[in-house]
C-alpha cells in the first residue's frame, strides 16, 4: 500500500531555529530519505515553502477567488511531505516515527485511494 | 481467515458462508473428524468463489489463495493448536490497535474476540443497536482502509501494544466494575468477559508481568463484588464489607499472580502494584489489620510509575490510615489546588471523611455536598445523602421537651 506521510511542524519554531541547528535538521532528513530510499520504501517527497507564501483558490459560480495565505489557520503547518509504499500500517507509523520532524510536530498518516477501489 | 483474506468482513462472509455449507453437508455426509478445520477450508474455498465472482478484486488474490500454503486450515489439520491461538492473538492486536479511538477498541474486542452481540455490546455503552453497528462498521472500514495488519505486532513495538491491550481489558472490567452513569453499580457481564479476555492473553502470552499483574488485579477485585453492595443496592465502604462473603478462589490465585508478576525482573507492572495493593486488602482479617503502611509505600511506587489524581487520592486516603486525618487533608488540598480534578465526586468525599474525622463537621457537609453534585451514579449519591444526613444528625442536637 502506498501511504502519504504529512509532515505538521510549528512554523515559526522551524524558522527561529539557529543556523546549526537548523544544518543539523537538514543533515537528519538527507540521512532519513537515503535511509528509505535504500530499503524501498520511498516513493516522492518535498519540502515546502512556508505558508506565508501560500495562496488559496476558490472556484464558486464559474467565478474564482484567490486568497492569500493556507486554507485553515492551525498551530501547526504542513511543512512537507513524503510519499511512501509500505506493507501495512504498522510499517508505515513506524517509517513516519523516524521522520526527523516527528520530534517536534506530528506526522498525519494518510493511505492512498488506489483508483481500482473507488 | 482474517489473515488468509486479509479483510475482516470478507472473512465474515466466508465464515457465514462455510456454516451454510457445513448445515447443507453435514446432516448427509456426516460431520467430518476436524470440524474446525473443515470450516476453515470451507470458506477459504467459499471466499476464492466469492473473489472470483467479484470483479473489483483483483484476481491476484483468489490465485494465491487458491495456490496457498494451507494457512491455518493445514496447522489445525496436523494438530498444532497453538496456531489458533496465535490466530486469537492477531485478532486481538488488531482490535486493539493504537490507530483505532479507544471506545473502537473496547467495542472490536468484545466483538470480535469475546463473541458479545452488537446489542449486548451497545448496552455496555449504554448507545442503541444501531449506533453501536454503525461505529463497529466505521471501525471495521478504517482497519481495511488503512491497512491495519491482522499481525502480531513487531518485537520493537511489542511491549507497547501489549500495554494498549492490557488497557482495553482493564476498560472492559472497570466500565463492568463502575457502570459511568446509571442505576447499577456493578455489571457482572463485563467484568467476567474482562477476566476471561485477562486469562486468554495469560494463555498466549505466558509469563508477562503486565498480562499477570492485570490478571491478579482484576480477580482480587472481583473477589469483592458481592459485599461491595447491599443488598438494597447501596455502597459498603471496604471497612464495612463483610469479608466472609469473599471470593477466596478468587484471591488466592490473585495472591499467587501478583507474586509470579512481581517476581519478573526488570519489569515493574503498574497493575501488578495495584493488584499487591489489592492483596494487602484481601489478606487482612479487617481495617485495622491491614499493612497500612505498606499500602502507603506501595502508592508512592505507583505515583512513580503512573502519577495520576486518582492514585495520588487513593495514597492520601492510605496516609490517614498512617498519619491520621490532618495529613490527608493537607494531600487532597494541595491536589485540589492543582486544579485539574475539581469536578472529581470522590476527592470531595475524601475531604469530607477527613474533615469529619478531624471534627470540622460544617465543612465536612459541605465537601460531602459538592461531592453529590458531581457524583453521576445513584448508588453513590445514595451513600452521600446518608453521609451528610448522618452530620446533619451531629449537628443539630434533638430539643428536649
Amino acid at each position: 500500500m502506498n501511504y502519504l506521510l504529512l509532515i505538521y511542524n510549528n512554523e515559526a519554531e522551524t524558522m527561529a531555529l539557529g543556523e546549526t541547528a537548523l544544518k543539523k535538521m537538514m543533515g537528519e532528513y538527507t540521512d532519513f530519505t537515503k535511509s528509505i530510499v535504500q530499503a524501498g520504501s520511498f516513493k516522492a517527497a518535498d519540502r515546502l515553502r512556508p505558508v506565508s507564501s501560500a495562496s488559496t483558490v476558490r472556484v464558486r459560480n464559474g467565478k474564482t477567488a484567490i486568497t492569500d495565505g493556507p486554507f485553515a489557520e492551525t498551530r501547526e503547518q504542513l511543512g512537507g511531505y513524503y510519499l511512501v509504499e509500505a506493507k501495512n500500517l504498522d510499517e508505515a507509523t513506524a517509517i513516519a516515527a523516524r521522520i526527523p520532524g516527528a520530534k517536534y510536530g506530528c506526522i498525519e498518516v494518510r493511505p492512498i485511494w488506489p483508483p481500482e477501489a473507488y | 481467515m482474517i489473515r488468509l483474506l486479509g479483510d475482516f468482513d470478507m472473512a465474515e462472509e466466508a465464515r457465514q458462508d462455510a456454516f451454510a455449507a457445513a448445515i447443507e453437508q453435514w446432516p448427509s455426509q456426516g460431520a467430518p473428524a476436524n470440524a474446525c478445520a473443515w470450516l476453515i477450508s470451507a470458506g477459504r474455498n467459499k471466499a476464492i468463489d466469492r473473489i472470483r465472482r467479484d470483479k473489483l478484486f483483483r484476481t491476484k488474490i483468489a490465485d494465491e489463495l487458491a495456490a496457498g500454503d494451507g494457512g491455518v486450515a493445514e496447522a489445525i489439520d496436523e494438530g498444532h493448536a497453538e496456531v489458533f491461538g496465535d490466530d486469537r492473538l492477531r485478532l486481538i492486536f488488531t482490535c486493539c490497535h493504537p490507530a483505532l479511538n479507544e471506545e473502537a477498541r473496547i467495542a472490536l474486542t468484545l466483538r470480535e474476540v469475546c463473541g458479545l452481540s452488537t446489542l449486548a455490546v451497545a448496552r455496555a455503552f449504554l448507545t442503541s443497536e444501531e449506533t453501536m453497528a454503525q461505529r463497529l462498521v466505521r471501525a471495521k472500514k478504517k482497519i481495511r482502509d488503512a491497512g491495519i495488519p491482522y499481525e502480531t505486532p513487531d518485537p520493537s513495538v511489542l511491549e507497547d501494544r501489549i500495554e494498549v491491550v492490557l488497557a482495553v481489558v482493564y476498560g472492559v472490567f472497570t466500565e463492568g466494575y463502575a457502570a459511568t452513569a446509571g442505576v447499577q453499580l456493578i455489571d457482572v457481564e463485563l467484568c467476567t468477559e474482562a477476566i476471561r479476555l485477562g486469562r486468554l492473553l495469560d494463555v498466549l502470552l505466558p509469563d508477562h508481568a503486565g498480562v499477570m499483574g492485570l490478571l491478579a488485579l482484576m480477580l482480587l477485585h472481583d473477589a469483592r463484588r458481592a459485599s461491595r453492595v447491599s443488598e438494597a443496592g447501596d455502597v459498603v465502604l471496604l471497612d464495612d464489607q463483610d469479608r466472609s462473603q469473599w471470593d477466596r478462589n478468587e484471591i488466592s490465585e490473585g495472591l499467587t499472580l501478583v507474586d509470579r508478576s512481581l517476581s519478573i525482573r526488570g519489569h515493574v507492572s503498574a497493575y501488578a502494584v495495584q493488584g499487591a495493593i489489592a492483596a494487602l486488602h484481601a489478606k487482612a482479617e479487617n481495617s485495622a489489620g491491614t499493612d497500612w503502611p505498606q499500602i502507603v509505600g506501595l502508592y508512592e511506587v505507583l505515583l512513580r510509575l503512573q502519577p495520576t489524581p486518582v492514585i495520588e487520592l487513593n495514597h492520601a486516603v492510605a496516609v490517614s490510615m498512617v498519619d491520621g486525618a490532618a495529613r490527608a487533608l493537607d494531600l487532597v488540598d494541595s491536589l485540589a489546588a492543582r486544579g485539574r480534578v475539581t469536578q472529581y465526586h470522590l476527592l470531595h468525599a475524601a475531604r469530607g471523611r477527613f474533615l469529619q474525622q478531624l471534627g470540622r463537621l460544617g465543612e465536612a457537609r459541605e465537601a460531602y455536598s459538592t461531592a453529590l453534585r458531581t457524583a453521576t451514579l445513584e448508588p453513590e449519591k445514595r451513600f452521600l445523602a446518608a453521609r451528610i444526613a448522618g452530620l446533619q444528625g451531629v449537628c443539630t442536637p434533638p430539643v428536649s421537651g
